[in-house]
């Protein structure tokens, strides 16, 4: 599942501020399936960010290392995390409540821009993973000097 | 029969968001296990009440540094807050909580008077 990018940032927004009111009413991923947790074709749920030197992309993936996570940069924009959240084995009991997912993922972004792949960074604290990505030196944005004439 | 049941929703006093947090639950006859995900919840910030068969999990998120453009925003960073009603008889002494990669697991050990106990029948 690839993720776009609406190409108008005000449509953007405006769907982040509807997305944000949903979320207020009906929990965390309004857009998402059950409660608590998104369907598999969104998952995981991503934030993004960006300066003029690069992206920041976050996903909250408790229960995981680092070790677990296979990240990967294709053709200059594409961002794809895999992994594998194991169940825990309880034994001899019963489920009273079963609202956490478990199981394989995959998903691939499409950031705007070209990243340097060489120099992706990634860390991994509380289940929080966040990847910053430098953008390649094409995509940053470059100061022209206009002189008067 | 489910003797667990979600307590109902109090009236938040910060005007903060605060989610709820999914959570499995397991029971067997010694223990009942409550297993939740609390991403960007450090253990010293998180806090596991039992009182009067209320059990209260609240859990607050380390601030986060961002990039100043949000480009995508899918879900929402807030604090976490979610109680549960334990109809069981708990051995509150031996309650044990553990933290670890973002998710909460807890151990509520039954107490010995409501454990089923097998009793050894003789030939007579």
């Amino acid at each position: 599942m690839r993720a776009r990018w609406y190409p108008l940032a005000d449509l953007q927004s405006e769907l982040g501020r509807m997305r944000d009111e949903m979320d207020r009413l009906f929990g965390r991923y309004a857009s998402g399936g059950r409660r608590g947790w998104p369907t598999v074709s969104v998952f995981p749920a991503m934030n993004v960010w960006e300066d003029d030197q690069s992206f920041l992309v976050e996903a909250e993936l408790p229960g995981l290392e680092l070790s677990d996570l296979e990240i990967l940069v294709n053709a200059g924009s594409l961002l794809t995390v895999k992994g594998q959240r194991r169940e825990p084995e309880w034994q001899n009991g019963s489920w009273h409540r079963r609202e956490r997912s478990f199981g394989t993922f995959a998903r691939t972004l499409e950031l705007p821009a070209p990243v340097d792949p060489d120099h992706v960074e990634a860390s991994f604290k509380n289940g929080v993973l966040r990847i910053r990505l430098p953008k390649a030196e094409q995509a940053k944005p470059r100061r022209i000097e206009v002189r008067a004439n | 029969m489910n003797q667990v049941s979600q307590a109902q929703a109090s009236e938040a006093t910060r005007n903060a968001v605060e989610y709820t947090p999914p959570f499995d639950i397991w029971e067997n006859a010694e223990e009942i296990v409550l297993c939740g995900d609390l991403p960007g919840v450090a253990t010293e910030r998180l806090e596991v009440r039992f009182e009067d068969h209320e059990l209260l999990i609240t859990g607050r998120v380390e601030a986060r540094e961002d990039l100043p453009r949000e480009l995508l925003k899918e879900y929402g960073v807030g604090d976490f807050r979610r109680s549960f009603t334990i109809g069981e008889a708990i051995d509150t002494e031996r309650i044990s909580a553990e933290m670890k990669h973002g998710v909460l697991t807890i151990h509520l050990p039954k107490s010995s008077a409501v454990k089923p106990r097998k009793i050894d029948v003789v030939a007579g």
